[in-house]
Protein backbone atom coordinates (compact mmCIF):
# COMPACT_ATOMS: atom_id res chain seq x y z
CA UNK A 1 0.00 0.00 0.00
CA UNK A 2 0.95 3.73 0.07
CA UNK A 3 2.91 2.94 3.40
CA UNK A 4 3.72 0.12 5.56
CA UNK A 5 0.49 -0.52 7.23
CA UNK A 6 -1.77 -3.24 6.93
CA UNK A 7 -4.37 -2.58 4.00
CA UNK A 8 -6.55 -3.21 7.22
CA UNK A 9 -5.62 -0.42 8.98
CA UNK A 10 -5.79 1.24 5.73
CA UNK A 11 -9.87 0.57 5.61
CA UNK A 12 -11.66 4.17 5.22
CA UNK A 13 -8.30 5.82 4.65
CA UNK A 14 -8.11 7.99 1.25
CA UNK A 15 -5.23 6.97 -0.93
CA UNK A 16 -3.84 8.30 -4.45
CA UNK A 17 -5.35 11.78 -4.50
CA UNK A 18 -5.18 13.08 -8.07
CA UNK A 19 -6.46 15.52 -9.61
CA UNK A 20 -7.47 15.75 -13.76
CA UNK A 21 -5.37 17.22 -15.82
CA UNK A 22 -7.74 19.27 -17.53
CA UNK A 23 -10.76 20.59 -16.70
CA UNK A 24 -13.96 19.52 -17.89
CA UNK A 25 -14.54 20.58 -21.23
CA UNK A 26 -17.11 20.66 -23.84
CA UNK A 27 -15.25 18.87 -26.88
CA UNK A 28 -15.10 15.67 -24.91
CA UNK A 29 -18.73 15.98 -23.94
CA UNK A 30 -19.84 16.15 -27.65
CA UNK A 31 -17.25 13.41 -28.54
CA UNK A 32 -18.57 10.71 -26.17
CA UNK A 33 -22.35 11.88 -26.85
CA UNK A 34 -21.39 11.83 -30.53
CA UNK A 35 -20.01 8.06 -30.26
CA UNK A 36 -22.93 6.76 -29.00
CA UNK A 37 -25.50 9.14 -31.19
CA UNK A 38 -26.99 10.46 -27.65
CA UNK A 39 -28.62 13.19 -28.90
CA UNK A 40 -30.50 14.43 -25.02
CA UNK A 41 -30.80 18.28 -25.72
CA UNK A 42 -29.38 18.66 -22.81
CA UNK A 43 -25.73 18.44 -23.87
CA UNK A 44 -26.65 20.41 -27.14
CA UNK A 45 -28.97 22.93 -26.76
CA UNK A 46 -27.95 25.82 -24.03
CA UNK A 47 -31.80 26.78 -23.22
CA UNK A 48 -32.79 23.67 -22.82
CA UNK A 49 -29.22 22.96 -20.08
CA UNK A 50 -30.11 25.92 -18.35
CA UNK A 51 -33.73 25.49 -17.77
CA UNK A 52 -33.21 22.21 -16.86
CA UNK A 53 -29.89 22.29 -15.11
CA UNK A 54 -28.75 25.50 -14.56
CA UNK A 55 -26.04 25.33 -17.19
CA UNK A 56 -24.64 22.51 -19.24
CA UNK A 57 -23.42 19.90 -17.83
CA UNK A 58 -21.49 16.26 -18.88
CA UNK A 59 -22.89 13.49 -18.76
CA UNK A 60 -23.15 11.96 -15.59
CA UNK A 61 -20.99 8.72 -16.70
CA UNK A 62 -18.22 10.41 -18.33
CA UNK A 63 -17.37 10.39 -14.47
CA UNK A 64 -13.87 8.13 -14.72
CA UNK A 65 -12.94 10.59 -18.19
CA UNK A 66 -12.19 13.35 -16.31
CA UNK A 67 -8.96 11.57 -14.46
CA UNK A 68 -7.35 9.07 -17.36
CA UNK A 69 -3.87 10.76 -17.58
CA UNK A 70 -3.02 11.50 -21.28
CA UNK A 71 -1.92 8.31 -23.06
CA UNK A 72 1.88 10.20 -23.33
CA UNK A 73 3.16 13.60 -21.46
CA UNK A 74 6.55 15.35 -20.71
CA UNK A 75 8.10 13.62 -18.12
CA UNK A 76 6.83 10.76 -17.48
CA UNK A 77 8.65 7.33 -17.45
CA UNK A 78 5.98 4.95 -15.78
CA UNK A 79 2.71 4.28 -17.28
CA UNK A 80 -0.09 5.23 -14.84
CA UNK A 81 -2.09 2.77 -13.45
CA UNK A 82 -5.44 3.18 -12.84
CA UNK A 83 -7.07 1.63 -9.52
CA UNK A 84 -3.40 1.49 -7.79
CA UNK A 85 -5.04 0.39 -4.75
CA UNK A 86 -6.30 -3.33 -6.32
CA UNK A 87 -2.74 -3.71 -7.23
CA UNK A 88 -1.30 -3.15 -3.99
CA UNK A 89 -3.27 -5.39 -2.53
CA UNK A 90 -2.36 -8.01 -4.71
CA UNK A 91 1.13 -7.20 -4.46
CA UNK A 92 0.39 -6.97 -0.16
CA UNK A 93 -0.83 -10.69 -0.27
CA UNK A 94 0.66 -12.78 -3.33
CA UNK A 95 -2.48 -13.00 -5.50
CA UNK A 96 -0.73 -12.97 -8.99
CA UNK A 97 -4.83 -13.23 -10.70
CA UNK A 98 -7.53 -10.44 -10.41
CA UNK A 99 -10.56 -9.78 -11.49
CA UNK A 100 -13.27 -7.12 -11.04
CA UNK A 101 -17.00 -8.93 -10.14
CA UNK A 102 -19.05 -5.56 -9.35
CA UNK A 103 -18.86 -2.40 -10.64
CA UNK A 104 -21.12 0.06 -9.01
CA UNK A 105 -21.51 4.27 -9.61
CA UNK A 106 -23.51 6.51 -7.85
CA UNK A 107 -24.08 9.79 -8.97
CA UNK A 108 -24.04 12.93 -6.91
CA UNK A 109 -23.37 16.84 -8.27
CA UNK A 110 -23.50 17.31 -11.92
CA UNK A 111 -20.22 17.75 -13.51
CA UNK A 112 -20.05 21.00 -14.99
CA UNK A 113 -17.76 22.54 -17.81
CA UNK A 114 -15.04 23.82 -16.31
CA UNK A 115 -14.79 22.06 -13.33
CA UNK A 116 -11.79 20.33 -11.90
CA UNK A 117 -11.97 16.87 -11.05
CA UNK A 118 -10.01 15.03 -8.20
CA UNK A 119 -10.75 11.29 -7.19
CA UNK A 120 -8.82 9.29 -4.22
CA UNK A 121 -9.20 5.75 -3.96
CA UNK A 122 -11.02 4.28 -0.52
CA UNK A 123 -10.27 0.68 0.59
CA UNK A 124 -13.81 -0.03 2.20
CA UNK A 125 -13.14 -4.17 3.13
CA UNK A 126 -11.27 -6.99 2.74
CA UNK A 127 -12.39 -10.31 3.28
CA UNK A 128 -10.51 -13.32 5.22
CA UNK A 129 -9.58 -15.99 2.72
CA UNK A 130 -12.04 -17.42 0.43
CA UNK A 131 -12.33 -20.18 -1.98
CA UNK A 132 -14.02 -19.64 -5.76
CA UNK A 133 -14.38 -21.92 -8.88
CA UNK A 134 -11.23 -19.44 -10.02
CA UNK A 135 -8.84 -20.46 -6.80
CA UNK A 136 -8.17 -19.06 -3.18
CA UNK A 137 -8.00 -15.49 -2.55
CA UNK A 138 -9.89 -12.60 -0.86
CA UNK A 139 -12.58 -10.18 -2.17
CA UNK A 140 -12.14 -6.69 -1.75
CA UNK A 141 -14.16 -3.58 -1.83
CA UNK A 142 -12.72 -0.39 -3.17
CA UNK A 143 -14.31 3.00 -3.92
CA UNK A 144 -13.18 5.22 -6.27
CA UNK A 145 -14.45 9.16 -4.74
CA UNK A 146 -14.39 11.80 -7.65
CA UNK A 147 -14.69 15.53 -5.88
CA UNK A 148 -15.07 18.92 -7.90
CA UNK A 149 -12.65 21.80 -6.78
CA UNK A 150 -15.32 22.91 -4.18
CA UNK A 151 -15.07 19.72 -2.86
CA UNK A 152 -18.69 18.69 -3.57
CA UNK A 153 -18.58 14.79 -4.43
CA UNK A 154 -19.78 14.69 -8.02
CA UNK A 155 -19.79 10.63 -8.03
CA UNK A 156 -18.65 7.22 -6.12
CA UNK A 157 -17.40 3.93 -8.03
CA UNK A 158 -17.14 0.93 -5.98
CA UNK A 159 -15.31 -2.19 -7.48
CA UNK A 160 -15.18 -5.56 -5.76
CA UNK A 161 -12.31 -7.02 -6.62
CA UNK A 162 -11.47 -10.69 -6.02
CA UNK A 163 -7.25 -11.39 -5.97
CA UNK A 164 -6.86 -15.23 -6.18
CA UNK A 165 -3.91 -17.61 -6.37
CA UNK A 166 -4.96 -20.43 -9.60
CA UNK A 167 -5.54 -24.08 -8.95
CA UNK A 168 -5.97 -23.76 -4.85
CA UNK A 169 -9.01 -24.98 -4.71
CA UNK B 1 -41.86 11.44 -18.99
CA UNK B 2 -43.51 11.74 -15.34
CA UNK B 3 -43.41 9.05 -12.57
CA UNK B 4 -47.23 8.31 -12.74
CA UNK B 5 -46.64 7.44 -16.34
CA UNK B 6 -44.57 4.33 -15.59
CA UNK B 7 -45.40 0.93 -14.11
CA UNK B 8 -43.49 -2.36 -13.10
CA UNK B 9 -43.34 -4.18 -15.69
CA UNK B 10 -43.13 -1.85 -18.60
CA UNK B 11 -40.49 -2.44 -21.38
CA UNK B 12 -38.84 0.20 -22.85
CA UNK B 13 -37.91 0.06 -26.40
CA UNK B 14 -35.63 -2.02 -27.88
CA UNK B 15 -32.23 -0.28 -29.76
CA UNK B 16 -30.47 -2.18 -32.18
CA UNK B 17 -26.93 -0.56 -33.44
CA UNK B 18 -24.62 -1.95 -35.85
CA UNK B 19 -21.41 -2.00 -34.45
CA UNK B 20 -18.90 -1.31 -36.86
CA UNK B 21 -14.93 -1.05 -35.83
CA UNK B 22 -15.54 2.53 -36.06
CA UNK B 23 -17.95 2.09 -33.42
CA UNK B 24 -15.51 0.56 -31.11
CA UNK B 25 -12.43 2.91 -31.64
CA UNK B 26 -14.73 6.51 -31.50
CA UNK B 27 -16.17 5.29 -27.72
CA UNK B 28 -12.54 4.25 -26.94
CA UNK B 29 -11.22 7.68 -27.97
CA UNK B 30 -13.87 9.53 -26.95
CA UNK B 31 -13.67 8.33 -23.10
CA UNK B 32 -9.57 8.61 -22.96
CA UNK B 33 -9.48 4.98 -23.14
CA UNK B 34 -6.02 4.20 -24.73
CA UNK B 35 -5.27 0.83 -24.04
CA UNK B 36 -4.81 -1.04 -27.52
CA UNK B 37 -7.22 -3.99 -27.02
CA UNK B 38 -9.98 -0.73 -28.21
CA UNK B 39 -8.29 0.04 -31.15
CA UNK B 40 -5.45 -2.30 -32.30
CA UNK B 41 -6.75 -5.24 -34.02
CA UNK B 42 -3.30 -7.58 -33.83
CA UNK B 43 -3.14 -6.54 -30.31
CA UNK B 44 -6.22 -7.80 -29.04
CA UNK B 45 -6.14 -10.91 -31.37
CA UNK B 46 -2.40 -11.89 -30.58
CA UNK B 47 -2.09 -10.37 -27.13
CA UNK B 48 -5.41 -10.48 -25.62
CA UNK B 49 -6.67 -13.72 -27.17
CA UNK B 50 -9.85 -12.39 -28.43
CA UNK B 51 -11.58 -12.69 -31.83
CA UNK B 52 -10.73 -8.79 -32.85
CA UNK B 53 -11.01 -5.46 -31.01
CA UNK B 54 -13.46 -4.92 -28.38
CA UNK B 55 -16.01 -2.13 -27.18
CA UNK B 56 -14.46 -0.66 -23.51
CA UNK B 57 -16.65 -0.64 -20.05
CA UNK B 58 -17.00 3.34 -20.18
CA UNK B 59 -18.32 3.36 -23.75
CA UNK B 60 -20.92 0.99 -22.40
CA UNK B 61 -21.83 3.28 -19.95
CA UNK B 62 -22.40 5.76 -22.36
CA UNK B 63 -24.52 3.57 -24.31
CA UNK B 64 -26.70 2.30 -21.47
CA UNK B 65 -26.94 6.67 -20.32
CA UNK B 66 -27.87 7.00 -24.08
CA UNK B 67 -30.77 4.45 -23.76
CA UNK B 68 -32.21 5.32 -20.63
CA UNK B 69 -32.45 9.10 -20.74
CA UNK B 70 -33.77 8.82 -24.84
CA UNK B 71 -37.17 7.04 -22.87
CA UNK B 72 -37.37 9.64 -20.15
CA UNK B 73 -36.16 12.94 -22.05
CA UNK B 74 -34.02 15.35 -20.31
CA UNK B 75 -35.41 15.73 -17.15
CA UNK B 76 -34.26 12.29 -16.27
CA UNK B 77 -31.58 11.98 -13.90
CA UNK B 78 -29.61 9.19 -13.54
CA UNK B 79 -28.93 8.11 -9.54
CA UNK B 80 -27.20 4.74 -9.67
CA UNK B 81 -25.71 1.99 -12.66
CA UNK B 82 -24.47 -1.59 -11.31
CA UNK B 83 -22.59 -3.44 -14.16
CA UNK B 84 -22.46 -7.09 -14.56
CA UNK B 85 -19.84 -7.61 -17.48
CA UNK B 86 -20.54 -10.80 -19.04
CA UNK B 87 -19.27 -11.08 -22.63
CA UNK B 88 -17.51 -8.61 -25.25
CA UNK B 89 -19.15 -6.93 -27.89
CA UNK B 90 -17.08 -6.91 -31.49
CA UNK B 91 -16.86 -4.97 -34.60
CA UNK B 92 -19.75 -7.07 -36.94
CA UNK B 93 -22.27 -7.63 -33.93
CA UNK B 94 -25.59 -6.45 -34.07
CA UNK B 95 -26.30 -4.87 -30.12
CA UNK B 96 -30.14 -5.39 -28.70
CA UNK B 97 -30.65 -3.11 -25.81
CA UNK B 98 -33.69 -3.80 -23.96
CA UNK B 99 -35.16 -3.16 -20.21
CA UNK B 100 -37.98 -3.56 -18.25
CA UNK B 101 -39.27 -1.27 -15.37
CA UNK B 102 -38.55 -3.32 -11.93
CA UNK B 103 -39.84 -1.12 -9.66
CA UNK B 104 -41.64 2.24 -9.17
CA UNK B 105 -41.31 4.03 -5.81
CA UNK B 106 -40.78 7.65 -3.74
CA UNK B 107 -37.83 8.27 -1.45
CA UNK B 108 -38.31 10.01 1.92
CA UNK B 109 -37.67 13.24 0.01
CA UNK B 110 -40.44 12.85 -2.12
CA UNK B 111 -38.33 12.06 -5.41
CA UNK B 112 -39.59 9.59 -7.62
CA UNK B 113 -37.34 6.90 -8.66
CA UNK B 114 -37.60 3.86 -11.72
CA UNK B 115 -35.65 0.98 -11.71
CA UNK B 116 -34.71 -0.78 -14.92
CA UNK B 117 -32.74 -4.23 -15.79
CA UNK B 118 -30.96 -2.92 -19.14
CA UNK B 119 -29.52 -5.73 -20.78
CA UNK B 120 -27.38 -5.04 -24.00
CA UNK B 121 -27.51 -8.51 -26.05
CA UNK B 122 -26.16 -9.89 -29.28
CA UNK B 123 -27.39 -12.78 -30.90
CA UNK B 124 -29.72 -13.41 -28.09
CA UNK B 125 -26.25 -13.78 -25.85
CA UNK B 126 -26.27 -11.16 -23.10
CA UNK B 127 -23.11 -9.46 -22.92
CA UNK B 128 -23.67 -7.03 -19.82
CA UNK B 129 -26.33 -6.47 -17.61
CA UNK B 130 -27.02 -3.23 -16.09
CA UNK B 131 -29.09 -2.29 -12.96
CA UNK B 132 -29.87 1.71 -13.39
CA UNK B 133 -31.99 3.79 -10.44
CA UNK B 134 -33.40 6.86 -12.72
CA UNK B 135 -35.09 9.61 -10.90
CA UNK B 136 -38.06 11.29 -13.06
CA UNK B 137 -40.31 13.69 -12.08
CA UNK B 138 -43.46 13.34 -10.11
CA UNK B 139 -45.03 15.78 -11.46
CA UNK B 140 -44.98 18.90 -14.50
CA UNK B 141 -43.49 21.09 -11.86
CA UNK B 142 -41.01 19.15 -10.23
CA UNK B 143 -37.15 18.57 -11.39
CA UNK B 144 -34.90 15.73 -10.19
CA UNK B 145 -31.47 18.16 -11.31
CA UNK B 146 -32.82 20.37 -8.48
CA UNK B 147 -32.45 18.26 -6.01
CA UNK B 148 -29.01 19.00 -3.86
CA UNK B 149 -28.23 17.67 -0.55
CA UNK B 150 -30.07 15.25 1.60
CA UNK B 151 -32.78 15.99 -1.30
CA UNK B 152 -30.83 13.67 -3.53
CA UNK B 153 -30.76 10.25 -2.42
CA UNK B 154 -29.09 8.73 -5.28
Amino acid sequence: MSDARSPEALIGTPQYEEIGEFPVEQGYIWSTCSSVENGNPLFWDAVVADKITDGPIAPPTMLSVWFRPHNWSPGRTEPAVPLQVHFDLKEHFGLPEAVISDNTIVFHEPVRIGDVITSRQVLRSVSGPKTTKLGTGRFWVIDVEYLNQRGDVVGVESYTGFGYQRGTR
Amino acid sequence: MILDEVHQGDMLPELRYDVTASTIVLGAIASRDWRPMHHDHEFAVNRNGTQDIFMNTPNQAAWFERYVTDWTGPSGRLGRMRFRMLGSVFPGDTMRLTATVEDVTTDDADCGWASLLVTLSVDGDTKTDCSVRVALPTSEDDNPWKRRGNAWQP
